[in-house]
């Protein structure tokens, strides 16, 4: 129901990957073989060396197959080469003969190694889609209504009613010619407050806005309304853009505090569902403020409320 | 208010706690007169359901008088005596629209929870479990009941408690396991599990034409109450089941199985009892399906295997390929029991059947306690217990 939109990782940084984890496992295994083969087993070093370059493979490895923005992981990987080249090189001036010579072989592969991860790694940073600016973060959610499309649009258009389901949002006042002044609680509970204007509304089909001058939280948004199939109602599909405050680091420090931004969004789409659906949000004895993805990590036992209390 | 509180694996303990209040507008609160404990609360008991959190309050099957009412109820009014469906359901999504009220789109909270391990979620459940919607349930003095529209029953005549109670859970369910059997004239049905359930399935059976109905469990007095019933029974620690089977069919096997056993099935065979019971201590499955294994196993070609029985999770060693070649039919569901509420309690009151005949035991709610325990351990018989607050 919610993305966050990502690169699929493309073939070239995968194979890089996997090569990493070859090399990585291989001088882990088995240091002492391979520094025979490097013809550096001579120096006490060379052991722990291949280890540790072993663990920085590895490291790699693990970075280019799993992350959802490879290009710094490439780089990271021509600055280890580079690392690797200066290390060959020294071994290179240390020795003479035979083991000189096959010092010498290592390095020039690894120089071949270097071209290609810097080759990938141009290729990969000219290939980032422009629109990732850092600090934009694209969620999607969507949810099926059984109400007529009219009635959810309605809904929606008044912006006033958008805190009935967002639980984030303290207020909307709308203040004429499609603006609104919006209020919303932060991660750490400070109020962020901004205004907004709709850029295109078509009855029953869209509603997309932004905010204007400068918000503290430069957003933008898009809700569209289609028919769903065979009379199961309304689909409603959400598209949200904006920049977390304090960039990536703020937006991580808000995920250690349970709030995931994609499970705010579905949550929000769930309400909005029973508030469509029931005219109410829904409340259990172990949630009740209703679908929270906070609370849902942290249930209230299923007993009565309190009257006044919630924790 | 007293009420039944889950403490822990094998733990129960009859605690005070605060009186409900109306949380939504479609809440009304009722006065609990009769609650059952019902075998599924068996599999919370022994601790096989996850997201239980200390002090919930356990029960789904519950009656009583209305006590009080939220701002936006239509039909119930203070002081009606009803039967509450276990089943939380708001009467409005697609779901419930199609009569599906056990997967209600909108009456589980924590829908989050139950995606996770479900793929999508079910609806709320009363006294079952955070992922079920982190309901306090009905082994208490009072309980509030969402959507009071759409799910209690008005009781207004005088049948007693006894009579419309198992309304809220196992006569629907014994009734809906009949129902997806699909019987017609001829049929003979195969029911694993002579528990309260199983009897309600095996007396539906019946009203719906089964020609035989074959009761398969390992207790001597259940299995007795199923011959009242009319059933032929098998003892499955004593025969071969599938062979059985066979044999009673004539080399058909049953026209249909129902599954009224669930999660926690023993198996006559040691071995393969501890495979399962390993696999499920140590979490590698959740569910120990001896009775689902065998009931597709011994079913006819082309048949039917109607699951009501409670799974919570994973199963393994699943004989799909018996499923797949021979034509089956595997259908099930937590049971949609705002659908039945009606049509049932107008054959309890014509007299077509009298659902009291299940329960052995009547006991106070603050010895809950030990009504678990017996209940677990089969004690003095113990069939169905009802508790009075």
């Amino acid at each position: 129901m919610v993305e966050e939109h990502e690169y699929p990782i493309s073939p070239l940084v995968r194979a890089l990957g996997w090569t990493s984890l070859g090399l990585g496992v291989a001088q882990l295994a088995a240091p002492g073989a391979i520094s025979r083969l490097a013809g550096v087993d001579d120096s006490p070093k060379a052991f722990g060396a291949v280890a540790l370059v072993g663990v920085r493979e590895l490291f790699h490895a693990a970075t280019l197959l799993s992350s959802r923005d490879p290009v710094p992981w490439v780089w990271a990987r021509v600055a280890g080469d580079a690392l690797d080249l200066t290390l060959l090189g020294r071994a290179i001036a240390d020795r003479t003969g035979w083991r000189r010579g096959r010092v010498t072989a290592v390095a020039a592969a690894a120089a071949a190694v270097t071209a290609a991860d810097l080759c990938a790694a141009i290729r990969v940073s000219r290939h980032r889609p422009e629109k990732r600016s850092a600090r934009w973060m694209n969620l999607h959610a969507a949810v099926t209504i059984n109400r007529p499309r009219e009635d959810v649009y309605r809904y929606w258009r008044d912006f006033e009613n958008l805190p009935s389901f967002m639980t984030h949002l303290e207020s909307v006042r709308t203040i004429g010619d499609g603006r609104s002044h919006w209020k919303a609680k932060g991660p750490v509970r400070k109020a962020i407050e901004w205004e907004a204007v709709i850029v295109e509304d078509r009855s029953g089909e869209v509603i997309t806005w932004r905010s204007t001058g400068k918000a503290t939280v430069d957003n933008s948004g898009s809700v569209r309304f289609t028919d769903a199939p065979g009379g199961r109602g309304t689909e409603v599909r959400v598209n949200l853009r904006y920049a977390p405050p304090g960039g990536k680091v703020g937006a991580a420090f808000a995920r250690l505090l349970g709030e995931h931004p994609e499970q705010q969004v579905r949550d929000d789409l769930r309400r909005f569902k029973q508030v469509m659906e029931i005219g109410e949000v829904v409340r259990s004895e172990g949630s009740p403020e209703g679908t929270r993805a906070l609370r849902q990590a942290r249930q209230r036992p299923a007993q009565p409320v309190m009257s006044g209390s919630t924790s | 208010m007293k009420a039944n509180c889950w403490m822990g694996r094998n733990t129960v303990e009859v605690q005070e706690v605060p009186d409900p209040t109306i949380l939504n507008a479609h809440d009304a609160v009722v006065r609990v007169t009769s609650t059952a404990i019902c075998g599924s609360d068996l599999h919370l008991y022994d601790g096989y359901i996850p997201t239980m959190k200390k002090g919930d309050i356990l029960g789904h099957e519950f009656m009583g008088e209305v006590v009080e009412v939220g701002p936006e109820v239509r039909e119930l009014r203070v002081g009606d005596r009803v039967v509450v469906p276990f089943p939380i359901a708001c009467g409005a999504c697609g779901a419930c629209q199609h009569g599906m009220y056990s997967v209600c789109e909108n009456s589980n909270p924590n829908a989050g929870m139950a995606e996770k391990l479900m793929g999508h979620s079910p609806a709320g459940i009363f006294g079952y479990s955070h992922m079920l919607g982190g309901y306090p349930g009905g082994q208490a003095e009072y309980a509030r009941v969402p959507f009071a529209d759409v799910g209690p029953i008005k009781i207004e005549d005088d049948l007693p408690d006894d009579q419309v109670l198992f309304l809220s859970d196992i006569l629907p369910t014994g009734w809906m396991g009949a129902e997806m059997c699909d019987i017609k004239p001829g049929d003979v049905i195969a029911v694993w599990g002579a528990g309260p359930v199983g009897q309600f399935a095996i007396a539906s059976a019946f009203l719906m034409g089964a020609e035989r109905v074959i009761a398969i469990d390992r207790f001597p007095y259940r299995l007795r109450k199923a011959e009242r019933a009319g059933a032929e029974t098998l003892d499955y620690e004593k025969v071969d089941v599938l062979d059985a089977l066979r044999d009673m069919t004539a080399g058909r096997g049953p026209d249909a199985c129902i599954d009224a056993v669930g999660m926690e099935a023993h198996h006559p065979a040691g071995v393969v009892h501890a495979y399962d019971r390993a696999k499920q201590a140590t979490r590698m499955e959740t569910d120990r399906p001896h009775a689902l294994r065998e009931a597709i196993m011994s079913c006819r070609n082309g048949g039917v295997v109607s699951v009501i029985g409670v799974y919570g999770g994973l199963i393994d060693k699943f004989p799909m390929g018996s499923l797949m070649n021979r034509s089956l039919t595997l259908r099930s569901g937590q049971c949609h029991v705002q659908r039945y509420l009606k049509p049932l309690l107008g054959r309890i009151r014509n007299g077509d059947i009298d659902p009291s005949f299940v329960i052995s035991h009547r006991m106070r709610l603050q010895d809950a306690p030990r009504a678990f325990e017996m209940f677990k351990n089969k004690e003095d018989e113990c069939n169905k217990i009802v508790l009075t607050p």
